[in-house]
């Protein structure tokens, strides 16, 4: 195991199958009447999310918990600015404290890669910026796998606003790392920069017509739809004209969800949260038995024990206490 | 999943010598044999119901790896005897370990705890190899965050000697006295060719 | 009365000769030249002897953030980096917008006496890209300012573009427009627009945020009759753009940054701010379309851009982090390095994109002069075969966002001599 994960590319196929498959063990202590391991007890996990986020943070946190970790949560709200603290200064003070690993979120794409460069504990990405949210991929493949099986050969569309999505550059790896085909459906302004380019180098389709990915003529029978959330806030920085037009386009609306049932009931829906009702996923299809909104949420924390377990728990789990003697002195880093 | 290849952490924790860390040569003392092993589960079967008075009550859980398949076995044999099935499952004590921070991390195996439960039970650990009794201890956390049993027992197919806990079988198939050089190494049908446990190194 | 006696140098690195430095200009030129033995000698054996480069683009910090740069020691970095003037850049705090603080630039650095530093002003009051700032009264100043920029950001309303070139039109000044159309890359573009930029998340700045910028200008230029230097272009669409405008006539003139000339974007991978700069760095098919560019002439100088930043505005998440790099002490191992060793450009080619070119854009008469007699002797005397590496705890500046650290060069600045009098040296930076 890598000693940070903070981008799906840390894990090759055979360590995300370990953390998927330590996940589903992980799930069983969900379902117990006492939910406790002593499995990180003695260990310090820090969430420090300079953005808002209820659903990670809480999941994080959880998981943490259940494994007799002690976890603390902190907010470093505000952006920073060059009249703020560093952000350099902010984790190391508290990584000077004796933290065994954080787990961050911040909204610069990136950030967890500086910070692992700057502190001795091991840091988890929980969504950094439009990068990367890896455990939300994992959870998302776990979430998948338990309904469909091994995504191996199985073919999942991503629709939603691209460019602005970690969860789409996670999940664009670790779906193709585990034998998926995939499909990317967004109009060309919601699209990730050189996507082109991208998409051939990394193995995958690109579309910008839903109804002819979903069941046009001589399309690849999907197994997955995964819909991402579209901000409204995008429609007045020009990316697409209306709600209305984009529902149209891109929404998975109760007539869409009819006919995709009817081709393939074995269909499953994701969607990360938080939805937009009515504007890329109505209602219905929310709902429907093919959704797998709630699943996701619940193996949140499943997946989340598992990656605390793979890179906390074992022989170089903890942050040396010896090692950070030396560092701490702030020496030696002139460049 | 059924990771039959992983290194079983099923047998005791010490560092060395362990049945573990020994590669599967083939070499080594024989000293039990498949017909030797299978007299002993009979004969630990029955001192099971002997002890209990009857399979009421009676839950195996095995350790993985190969303490699972043992538990099968010895309930298959009880089923035979009693003439009904008992409730049989594993009980995994990867997260219940001591040396979780001395080893890189391994991947946990299932969990199967009988849709009986364990509350008020009779629960009988069953092992391959008893050895410093860490895994014991271990595996006695990780049941009581599953319930309360009644009693717990505790069967193992080979007691080597060595013990840094004071913890004893109730149930041994045979006792093998070695030095801490050597390496008892358990092969099970399940998980290997045949079933054979053999001692490797040590000063002779 | 001084002099200097420089023996063995061989000019733009033809036959060696030596050269007699009197009362800072040059006297004599020959071999085995006689002088009095209370002359200085400078055994120059093995170097190459240039005229003292000129930087059009330098940021020295100073006043505002004195902790990252000050006018000494950026004249120093410049010194060591065998610059002999450098055009410091207007977007200090305060702006260079009126003719007493551009006096004040110069002064500072008359007083540090290791580069000229010649002041930039800003082309818009306080570089709001608004209203002109007081270009002729700077003009008017002792500075004798003729070098307008806003640089940092771009003249965005052609309007005011339109005006500020008319304007400086009258007493021959020059608009160095810093070229990125701030809707098509706003202030947070920090990677070159394509699939990098994609793959990391981060903010886009494509290519033609800078080349429309420049097209646009170019028509500006041809309109007002005027003059515009394009700052850093990086992109081979600018660079089409640029050779269109000169084929067409247009008094338009464009530099290139080192760090352009040699990183490529694939740095930005580890998220590292030492390597985040406006413009970003580009993919490597830019940068052989930048080198080819400088080579046929159609990019006329290097500029480095220096461009330091204290350590704690580094330190940021990388879109958060301030743009900029170090470049003065460098200019010349790069540039060396990716034009002359590669054979696209020769001794005197070099000379010409960082001496010659840059002064005779900078109005800087007395700077990139052609080494003979009568000259200034604002000259440098170079190692083409002074294989070193950077590092970045030897600078001269205060700042250490050097993405060069660890690098390694096949040549090398020996002794930088402004009006015959040695600013850097090697004994001097041992």
């Amino acid at each position: 195991m890598p000693r940070h994960l903070l981008s799906m590319s840390d894990l090759d196929a055979a360590a995300i199958r370990t953390i998927l498959d330590t996940a589903t063990q992980m799930h069983e202590v969900q379902h117990r009447e006492v939910k406790k391991i002593p499995t990180l007890r003695g260990r310090t996990i820090i969430n420090l999310f300079f953005e808002d986020s209820t659903r990670t943070r809480s999941s994080f946190e959880i998981a943490g918990k259940w494994m007799s970790a002690d976890t603390i949560n902190i907010t470093g709200k505000g952006s920073a600015t060059s009249k703020g603290e560093s952000l350099r200064d902010t984790v190391r003070t508290i990584d000077a404290m004796g933290v065994d690993a954080f787990v961050i979120r911040h909204g610069a794409s990136g950030a967890c890669h500086q910070v692992a460069g700057w502190v001795d504990a091991h840091v988890i990405n929980a969504g950094d910026g439009t990068h990367e949210h890896p455990t939300q991929a994992l959870l998302d493949a776990y979430t998948m796998e338990r309904r469909l099986g091994s995504l191996e050969g199985r073919h999942v569309a991503i629709v939603g606003d691209l460019t602005h999505s970690r969860v789409l550059r996670s999940n664009l790896i670790s779906l193709r790392r585990l034998g998926a085909a995939v499909t990317l459906v967004a109009p060309p302004t919601l699209m990730p920069s050189g996507i082109t380019s991208w998409a051939h180098r990394d193995g995958f389709t690109v579309g910008h017509d839903l109804d002819a990915v979903l069941g046009g003529e001589g399309a690849r029978p999907v197994d997955a739809l995964m819909m991402l959330r579209v901000q409204k806030e995008r429609m007045s920085g020009g990316y697409f004209p209306t709600a209305r037009e984009y529902t149209v386009g891109y929404g998975l609306t109760r007539d869409r969800l009819a006919r995709l049932t009817d081709l393939n009931p074995e269909i499953v829906i994701c969607h990360p949260g938080p939805m937009n009702r009515g504007l890329e996923i109505s209602a219905d299809a929310a709902d429907a038995a093919q959704s797998l909104v709630l699943d996701q949420v619940s193996a949140g924390v499943a997946v989340r024990m598992s990656v605390l377990y793979h890179l906390l728990a074992g022989a170089d789990g903890g942050a040396d206490a010896a090692a950070r003697v030396p560092r701490s002195a702030w020496a030696g880093s002139a460049a | 999943m059924c990771p039959d290849t992983a290194v079983p952490p099923s047998s005791d924790q010490t560092q060395s010598s362990s049945s573990e860390s020994t590669p599967a040569t083939g070499e080594g003392r024989t000293v039990l044999g498949a017909g030797d092993i299978s007299r002993a589960l009979r004969r630990i079967a029955h001192e099971i119901l002997e002890a209990n008075k009857g399979a009421d009550g009676l839950v195996l859980l095995g350790i993985p790896s190969r303490g699972v398949p043992l538990a099968r076995r010895l309930a298959a044999i009880i089923a035979e005897v009693e003439g009904s099935a008992i409730p049989v499952g594993s009980l995994d004590i990867t997260m219940y370990r001591d040396d979780l921070r001395r080893q890189p991390t391994r991947a946990p195996m299932p969990t199967e705890i009988p849709d009986s439960g364990v509350d008020g039970k009779v629960v009988v650990l069953v092992d391959d190899v008893l050895y410093s009794g860490r895994t014991v201890r271990a595996a006695l956390d990780a049941l009581a965050d599953h319930g309360r049993p009644a009693a717990v027992r505790l069967a193992v197919l080979v007691d080597r000697g060595h013990r840094e806990l004071p913890i004893r079988a109730d149930h041994v198939g045979k006792n093998l006295p070695t030095s801490q050089s050597e390496t008892v190494r358990v092969r099970l049908a399940d998980f290997d060719d045949a079933d054979s446990v053999t001692i490797t190194g040590g000063v002779r | 009365m001084s002099a200097l006696l420089i023996t063995g140098a061989r000019p733009l690195g033809g036959d060696a000769v030596d050269v007699l430095v009197r009362d800072g200009v040059v006297a004599e030129i020959g071999s085995g030249l006689d002088a009095p033995s209370d002359v200085e000698r400078l055994a120059a054996d093995g170097l190459t002897l240039l005229p003292g480069f000129v930087d059009l683009h330098t940021h020295l910090r100073e006043p505002g953030r004195e902790d990252a740069e000050t006018i000494a020691t950026g004249s120093a970095a410049a010194a060591a980096g065998g610059f002999t003037a450098v055009l410091a850049m207007a977007n200090t705090s305060p702006v260079t917008d009126t003719a007493e603080a551009a006096e004040r630039v110069l002064d500072l650095g008359r007083a540090a006496g290791l580069v000229d530093v010649q002041p930039v002003g800003a082309v818009t009051k306080a570089l709001a890209g608004e209203e002109l700032a007081e270009l002729a009264l700077m003009h008017r100043s002792r500075a004798r300012v003729s070098v307008f920029s806003d640089d940092g950001r771009c003249v965005h309303d052609a309007r005011v573009m339109r005006r500020a070139l008319e304007y400086v039109r009258a007493f021959g000044g020059v608009v160095s427009q810093h070229s990125q159309d701030p809707t098509l890359a706003g202030s947070a573009a920090c990677c070159h627009e394509g699939e990098l930029s994609g793959r990391l998340g981060l903010p886009g700045w494509p290519a033609v945020a800078e080349s429309s910028i420049i097209a646009r200008d170019a028509q500006l230029a041809r309109h007002t009759g005027s003059r515009v230097h394009v700052a850093h272009v990086s992109t081979a669409e600018g660079v089409e753009v640029v050779r269109w405008a000169k084929s067409a006539g247009i008094h338009l003139t464009a530099e290139v940054t080192p760090h352009h000339l040699l990183l490529t974007q694939d740095r930005l991978s580890g998220y590292d701010p030492t390597f985040k700069v406006n413009p970003p760095l580009r993919p490597r098919e830019d940068v052989e379309v930048l080198r080819a560019a400088l080579a046929d002439g159609t990019i006329d100088a290097v500029a480095t851009d220096h461009a330091p930043h204290a350590r704690h505005d580094k330190e940021h998440a990388f879109v958060d982090a301030a743009f900029g790099m170090l470049g003065l002490e460098t200019a010349f191992a790069v540039v060396h390095d990716t034009m002359v060793r590669s054979g696209a450009l020769d001794l005197a080619g070099l000379a010409d994109r960082m001496s010659l070119a840059p002064a005779r854009i900078a109005g800087l008469s007395d700077h990139g002069r052609a080494i003979e007699v009568g000259a200034p002797a604002n000259l440098v005397l170079v190692d083409t075969d002074g294989g070193h590496t950077v590092d970045a705890a030897a600078s001269k500046s205060l700042s250490r966002n050097n993405p060069w650290h660890g690098m390694s060069f096949t040549g090398a600045v020996h002794t930088t001599i402004l009006r015959g009098r040695v600013t850097a040296s090697p004994e001097e930076s041992a």
